[in-house]
């Protein structure tokens, strides 16, 4: 945790667990989507599903599906530009089960750069002080912070693939942070995230790409230490995949 | 670091925390540039919270500090009005859903603000002079951290105002020329004199009490900065004080950590805002 952490982050009120916590949420499953979404649906849970509306928590959900950053003044203004950048999104609550109380699921939609449609489901958690916990991505119990880049990875459940990830990884003196790995079942669909200290090279994410077992893959930003220039909305993702 | 290694620090405490993150000279250049930002926002806040009497998005606060500012000094206290005034400022912006920075908390974001712009001000000094006193502040919460997320939810109102007092309370005392040994003193009596304080936020909101609490806790750092300086210490040694709080927020039930289910919250006033909002 760095100094800049305790006296930070600057942020838009009035709650850095309902407010900038939820915007980092929402910026994270951006970033994992990798599209601008044309719909966001928003399911609150516990604290989140009781306080939303005082605390700006559904302005700052949609703020950071567009890709602003808890710093953004126009998270006030969030519905209008969600409309102006044509973005429709709609908030329902539900019991997400034995999570934190301050949870939300954010599914996104949208299409790619080929204009086929995608979708993306993540869940996660505000924790208090702006810290977020992404603990399911798209149905895999996986986690990653946002305090570092991510390097997120779909692949099939076959032997090797993981250390061949990390030798990509290594290759490119990229030192792993944390790992975590989850299938829906042998053999199957799996996911990886890799908190790294810096993001790999566009050639090495390129080149895992281009492994057969490889399926998908995002980096995801360090959402923690991003601020607004002022053009953080709809500017946010540079897109890795094809 | 502990802050008893804090204390024991020959120079100024700012140095001892910056010379304990063990930056390279780039890195610690970036560090004092983003303090320098965080300051500049904090002044931003207040310049904006001063001038402004727009209501929260619940409508419970948003008046309070533009009121103080522009009433007589009933108690010829100019110090005393500028910093609950400044802390109140900063949170009212922070209900409006208005930028501000998180010190630790949003919450808590007026009480540093308020007490070290605050003072500074009232003695004219450049904001370039508040810079270190702010890199200590960060280091006391930084060591507070470690024993207690610093988060309502987790401890009640004492780990997130009881922080920011101890972490305004060091800083003061820093720019008032007092040494490491002081500095950390003013947080533990900060700090002590914090304990129980429970979260209890109406309806669930950082309004009511957080806006007052802001100006009382600003107030109550500059007080804890003013014993210190005149040579008081904390009987019972800082570590100890925080190891204290920290017991207390885990004895404090759920109903008094930001459900908004206990305390003021619980009031008739209290439950009919809070079903008046979930509308």
């Amino acid at each position: 945790m760095s100094l800049l952490d305790v006296i930070g982050p600057v942020m838009v009120g009035p709650s850095s667990s309902h407010t900038a916590g939820a915007c980092r949420l929402a910026l994270l499953a951006r970033h994992a989507f990798g599209h601008a979404p044309h719909e966001a649906r928003f399911v609150l849970h516990g604290s989140f599903a009781k306080t939303a509306r005082g605390h700006g928590t559904d302005l700052a959900l949609v703020a950071g599906a567009l890709g602003a950053a808890p710093d953004d003044t126009r998270i006030p203004v969030a519905f209008a530009e969600a409309e102006r950048a044509g973005l429709a999104f709609s908030f329902t609550t539900a019991d997400l089960g034995d999570v934190h109380p301050n949870s939300v699921r954010i599914e996104l939609h949208g299409r790619d750069a080929a204009g086929a449609e995608r979708g993306l489901v993540l869940q996660g958690s505000s924790l208090g002080g702006g810290i977020v916990r992404v603990f399911e991505l798209d149905g895999f119990r996986i986690e990653f912070s946002g305090a570092a880049p991510t390097l997120l990875v779909r692949h099939v459940d076959t032997p090797g693939v993981i250390a061949r990830v990390t030798r990509v990884i290594a290759d490119d003196e990229v030192n792993v942070a944390a790992l975590y790995s989850a299938r829906k079942r042998r053999g199957g669909e799996a996911l990886m995230a890799v908190e790294c200290d810096r993001a790999i090279t566009p050639v090495a994410a390129a080149y895992l790409l281009h492994l057969n077992a490889i399926t998908w893959l995002r980096q995801v930003p360090a959402v923690m230490s991003a601020s607004s220039d002022g053009s953080h909305i709809a500017s946010a993702t540079a897109e890795v995949v094809p | 670091m502990t802050l008893a290694d804090l204390a024991a620090t020959s120079g100024p405490a700012s140095a001892a925390v910056l010379a304990d993150q063990g930056l390279s000279d780039s890195e610690r250049v970036a560090l004092l540039d983003g303090m320098r930002g965080r300051l500049g926002e904090m002044r931003d806040a207040i310049a904006r919270g001063l001038a402004s009497d727009a209501k929260s998005r619940t409508g419970m606060v948003g008046w309070n500090a533009k009121g103080l500012w522009e009433a007589h000094d009933a108690l010829s206290a100019p110090l005393l009005k500028r910093v609950q005034a400044y802390a109140m400022a900063v949170n009212e912006e922070n209900a409006r859903m208005g930028r501000i920075v998180a010190a630790p908390t949003a919450g808590s974001a007026g009480t540093i603000p308020g007490a070290l712009i605050g003072v500074g001000d009232h003695l004219e000094l450049d904001d370039e002079a508040l810079l270190l006193p702010l890199v200590l502040a960060a280091g006391i919460g930084e060591v507070i951290s470690k024993t207690m997320f610093i988060a309502g939810s987790t401890g009640g109102c004492q780990a997130e105002i009881g922080s920011s007092a101890a972490m305004a309370a060091a800083a003061v005392t820093e720019l008032l020329g007092g040494d490491a040994e002081a500095a950390v003193h003013a947080a533990a009596m900060a700090l002590m004199n914090t304990i129980g304080l429970v979260c209890d936020p109406v309806g669930g909101y950082v309004e009511v009490p957080c806006v007052s609490r802001n100006a009382f806790f600003a107030v109550h750092a500059v007080s804890s900065a003013q014993l210190a300086l005149a040579g008081l210490r904390s009987f019972i040694p800082p570590d100890e004080v925080v190891q204290a709080m920290a017991s207390v927020g885990r004895m404090l039930p759920p109903e008094l950590r930001e459900t908004g289910e206990g305390g003021i919250a619980d009031t008739p006033t209290g439950r009919r805002i809070a079903l008046e909002m979930a509308r």
